[in-house]
């Protein structure tokens, strides 16, 4: 029986869910240290975006696999979903779910679509006209015209103008949070981890799930009003 | 003393499509227990000659898991760690309307009315919630075997459940994962489940995922509603069994 597919089981599902969301939580940390940086100088974010751009094990290994775990972690949230809605057929007429669990917990698939949603804008204002400069055009080196030196921070100080994108930017990490205020957490008790360390580690991921996000909201105002 | 209106789904078998019917009951005492107000309602149905409601009950005393019953949108009703037949009317005010319904659970079909089959918990239990002993009267005893106190503890919360099915009621994805959470625990801890720990934990998940019951998400809804305040640490326990046998096994 064991034999009959590892990711058939619920239970193997979840963990499965749980390690891409540890993946993406890793690089979700790695991702506001580097904008960070853009607060700063605009030549070390220049020049550590021009290493991330340009490194073979980043560029071949790392992202692949981040796109793998991207992809992987929301079709196994759509999965599980499916499931769960087919294992109740009919709903209650009268349910108080707030009495007995986070309204965080009960929505995860609402607020992870509404992360997929913003992943698309993401992969169209950057990654999309990222990989037409290096693949469609063969530049590699950074430089393009319009730019002064190399190109990523002017990039991403344009992009933050439009306040109608710093808004849904802004909306969409606040999702992202409450998607991590349960998630952080629940990924833990997924793989088997409740001990005595657990109290420590739910409110260090309610520390992670409400400042990440919000460096990220951060970073996304000060260019808009820098700009502006 | 209060007048209610109870709101309830009557269903008059599970072929049937069911709704929910509106009843008054007058003159309930606050003393009375929730069953007992709903023996109030089935005298005066059958009194009109109009079929009794039909609803799971045996012990009346919190033990047996038989009584059922989501009451106002929770399992067992607003209180907490009791079973419906624990609950009583002084949880209410006069004039309330309250909401009755059936454990809704694909894996729970109704069978008429209030009642639902949970035989699929049964079906889980026989796929592996049980240790297999010699008993031609050499049986050791169970005192002879070293314990420590924290297992025997947690191994006894965990052998709590009385299996009346309010996890799977509650969890919005009826997921029955803090049941059988309970049950592979139960052995888990102790050193007579240890030879039979590999594949009790693999064919009662995957007997789990058989009957249809959902995935997990760790809302925890379960711990809160259950009468027996089994844990999520027993999930947490099952998962790491669970990785421990898949991984291990041949
Ligand atoms: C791309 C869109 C996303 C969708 C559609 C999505 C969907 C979901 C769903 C439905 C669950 C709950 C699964 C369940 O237990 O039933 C979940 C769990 C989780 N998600 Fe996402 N998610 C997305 C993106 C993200 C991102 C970007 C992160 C982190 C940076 C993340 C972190 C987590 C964590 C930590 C969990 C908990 C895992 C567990 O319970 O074991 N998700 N996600
Ligand atoms: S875990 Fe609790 S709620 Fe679930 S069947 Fe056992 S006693 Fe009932
Ligand atoms: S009737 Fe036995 S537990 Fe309620």
């Amino acid at each position: 029986m064991s034999k009959s597919g590892i990711l058939k089981s619920t239970i193997a599902r979840k963990v499965a869910m749980a390690l891409s969301a540890f993946f993406l939580m890793v690089f979700l940390l790695q991702h506001l240290i580097i904008n960070s940086t853009s607060m700063v100088s605009a030549d070390t974010f220049n020049d550590i975006s021009h290493f991330m751009g340009t490194n073979f094990l980043i560029q071949y290994i790392l992202q692949p696999v981040l796109l793998f775990g991207v992809v992987f972690h929301f079709i196994m949230g759509f999965v599980l979903e499916l499931k769960n809605r087919k294992s109740r057929s009919v709903k209650y007429a009268k349910n108080n779910g707030a009495a007995n669990s986070s309204w965080m917990s009960r929505n995860m698939i609402l607020t992870g679509v509404v992360i997929l949603a913003f992943l698309g804008l993401h992969f169209y204002d950057f990654w999309i006209p990222e990989l037409i400069t290096k693949f469609g055009q063969g530049n590699w080196s950074g430089v393009v015209e319009g730019h002064e030196g190399l190109r990523y921070f002017g990039e991403l100080q344009h992009k933050f103008v439009d306040p109608v994108r710093v808004g849904i930017y802004c909306l969409s990490f606040i999702l992202l949070s409450l998607h991590l205020l349960h998630g952080f957490s629940s990924a833990f008790q997924s793989v088997g981890a409740n001990n005595k360390y657990t109290r420590g580690l739910k409110n260090f991921g309610i520390a992670y799930a409400v400042l990440v996000p919000l460096g990220f909201v951060v970073i996304a105002l000060f260019h808009h009003f820098n700009h502006c | 003393m209060m007048n209610l209106t109870l709101r309830i789904w009557r269903q008059k078998d599970s072929n049937s499509k069911g709704r929910m019917v509106d009843y008054k009951v007058t003159d309930i005492s606050e003393h009375m227990s929730f069953l007992e107000m709903m023996d109030v309602l089935n005298e005066q149905l059958v009194n009109s000659g109009e079929e009794p409601v039909a609803f799971d009950h045996d012990c009346r005393e919190g033990i047996c898991g038989m009584c059922s019953l989501y009451i106002n949108g929770e399992a067992h009703g607003p209180d907490r760690a009791i079973t419906t037949c624990q609950l009583h009317m002084r949880s209410f005010k006069d004039g309330d309307t309250i909401t009755i319904e059936p454990w809704r659970a694909t894996a729970f079909p109704v069978i008429k009315d209030l009642i639902v089959d949970r035989m699929a918990l049964e079906r889980i239990q026989h796929a592996g919630g049980f240790i297999s002993v010699n008993t031609s009267g050499n049986t050791q005893d169970a005192n002879s075997l070293p314990i420590s106190k924290i297992n025997a503890d947690e191994a006894m919360d965990a052998a709590a459940c009385i299996g009346c099915g309010a996890c799977v009621a509650t969890c919005k994805n009826a997921s029955a994962m803090l049941f059988v959470g309970a049950k592979v625990s139960q052995y888990a801890l102790l050193p007579q489940g240890q030879v039979e720990a590999k594949e009790r934990v693999l064919n009662m998940v995957a007997q789990m995922d058989k009957e249809g019951f959902g995935n997990c998400t760790n809302t925890g809804a379960c711990e809160v509603e259950c009468p027996k305040g089994i844990s999520l640490e027993n999930i947490a326990r099952m998962n790491r069994e669970y990785l421990k046998a898949s991984i291990l096994s041949k």
